[in-house]
């Protein structure tokens, strides 16, 4: 018997995460699908519903779905390196610039559910009698209450920087805490420091249990400020730059997306038999506003 | 639920998660153990010989090699992660591979994370054998390259170190394979190139605090075994 294991060890160890791979995998080998990855934002999956809708749209067009949880500035970058076929995203200045640089074309909205304003309960900088998210903004600017920001360029944080400017206030100072965390996590970290913090509804709903926070600004789901409106678009990798997408199925994930029966799915979706999300991609009088960037 | 039973049921949900073959938790096991193990194979290949130059042959910039080496030991996972994914971006220099987001890419990354780890400590383990042995080797007739293949053999239980602490190292990192692996399950609920540390990532992240830590004592328990059988196997008797 030769002297070093090494060779044979090393064989044994590849064979058997080779065995349980292809044990596991087998499956999806046999069908040989179409491949559309789809950059999106941590509150669309952590939910769930791309869970649900997405089985749906892989049965139809023999597709596979492969998902990018990302932030919404990260999910734009990605795609504008065209490292991924279509994105959805909720941040429409971002998309805007996304599209007017000539990396995406065809924006649907989606759908659209809000952000709250959530804090501790003895609630420091007292706001919960207030209805401005920007008024609460400056209550808890001028009281110095901790702060927790995602500080990460998704979509949430450039609502949080859109009702920061709406209240003219730059947010400098030890009680505005950037941590650069996805909102699980920065709701967690808000939840032990007794810190306000801003949160997409979705995410707060699957975490509440868990969290020493209450909800003191209501978005316009619950009749509260429009300002906190979090809508949702769908837009493909323009091919004219990257043609090794596959723009088709792109396309066509955008029109199941937009389809009576998926906007249907999106509007059953609940948690803890609370909506989470609003279709509107569909209207007998169209909203232009989607097609275009705002600017124009 | 008092501190104590969050333990218990973590390690109550861990066992059974193996037992029930869930799915999802088995294909992020084989996902691990895939990248991982490919990846401390290439890095193998490369370090063993790589350090037997570094220990045994003097040339220019040797010096400079080995302080290389010790700093890349030191090297972040997010930054080779990067790395890695600027050059597979469409927009990268091996863009037309396609390769980002699967699990090539995380296997890249993960041989170029641990590739300085294991040339360092097989390059200590080699040079602590005599170099007295290479050359009464020699002078018993042996080849150059018999002669390095001898005092390989000396610096066995080093090598199995090495080999150890890159696996380690590679199963444990999340930076890179996040990064370049993106994360992905299919939607049957099978991993495309989520490892159990980016699991972790995700249930931590949306506070299932049992089930991150049931998927850190698997991820644990599988560490334990490997290395029981590398080392089992190091123990063998040398020769027949």
């Amino acid at each position: 018997m030769r002297k070093t294991m090494l060779p044979v060890f090393t064989v044994i160890f590849f064979a058997l995460g080779w065995a349980l791979f292809s044990l596991s995998n087998t499956t999806v080998s046999q069908i040989q699908p179409r491949t559309l990855t789809l950059a999106t934002t941590t509150s669309t999956v952590d939910s769930g519903l791309l869970d649900r809708l997405n089985p749906v749209f892989e049965e139809k067009f023999n597709a596979q779905v492969h998902m990018l949880s990302l932030g919404t500035g990260a999910a734009l970058r990605t795609a504008e390196n065209g490292d991924a076929d279509v994105v959805l995203v909720h941040a429409r200045s971002a998309e805007d610039a996304f599209i007017e640089a000539g990396f995406g074309i065809n924006r649907r909205d989606v759908m659209f559910n809000d952000f709250i304003v959530v804090g501790p309960s003895n609630d420091p900088a007292n706001i919960h009698n207030l209805e401005s998210a920007s008024e609460a903004f400056t209550r808890i600017a001028q009281t110095q209450s901790l702060f927790v920001s995602r500080g990460d360029q998704s979509g949430t944080h450039q609502k949080e920087q859109v009702v920061w400017a709406t209240a003219n206030i730059n947010p400098q100072g030890n009680w505005h805490l950037s941590v650069g965390q996805g909102m699980g996590n920065t709701l967690l970290q808000s939840s032990e420091l007794g810190a306000y913090t801003i949160s997409d509804r979705g995410t707060w709903l699957a975490l509440k249990d868990r969290l020493n926070l209450e909800v003191l600004i209501e978005g316009p789901v619950k009749g509260g400020d429009l300002i906190l409106l979090n809508p949702y678009g769908v837009i493909a990798v323009n091919p004219a730059h990257h043609s090794d997408r596959d723009y088709e199925l792109a396309m066509a994930y955008i029109g199941f997306l937009t389809s009576i029966e998926a906007q249907q799915m999106i509007d059953d979706f609940r948690i803890d038999d609370e909506p989470l999300f609003f279709a509107d991609a569909l209207n007998e009088q169209p909203n232009f506003e989607q097609y275009v960037p705002q600017s124009r | 639920m008092t501190w104590w039973q969050f333990w218990t049921e973590s390690i109550g949900q861990a066992f059974s998660l193996l037992i029930t073959f869930d799915t999802y938790v088995w294909s992020t096991i084989g996902v691990s153990l895939k990248v991982s193990g490919l990846a401390l194979i290439f890095s193998i290949l490369i370090a063993f010989p790589f350090a037997a130059l570094l220990a045994y042959k003097k040339f220019p910039g040797r010096e400079f090699l080995r302080l290389m080496v010790y700093t890349g030991m030191g090297f972040p996972s997010v930054i080779v992660g990067l790395i890695v994914l600027l050059l597979l971006t469409q927009r990268g220099p091996f863009g037309e591979f396609q390769l980002l987001f699967t699990q090539e890419a995380m296997i890249l990354a993960q041989s170029i994370l641990i590739l300085p780890l294991l040339t360092g400590v097989a390059m200590s383990a080699m040079e602590a054998v005599d170099p007295l042995i290479g050359e009464a080797a020699s002078s018993l007739g042996a080849k150059p390259l018999r002669q390095v293949w001898v005092m390989t053999e000396l610096a066995k239980r080093g090598l199995i170190t090495a080999t150890l602490s890159g696996f380690g190292r590679a199963i444990s990192e999340v930076g890179a394979v996040m990064i370049v692996g993106g994360n992905i399950v299919l939607s049957q609920d099978i991993s495309l190139t989520r490892t159990l540390t980016t699991a972790i990532i995700v249930e931590t992240r949306q506070g299932k605090f049992e089930t991150a830590l049931a998927l850190g004592l698997i991820l644990f328990l599988l560490v334990l075994i490997v290395n029981l059988v590398v080392l089992r196997l190091g123990r063998m008797p040398s020769s027949a």
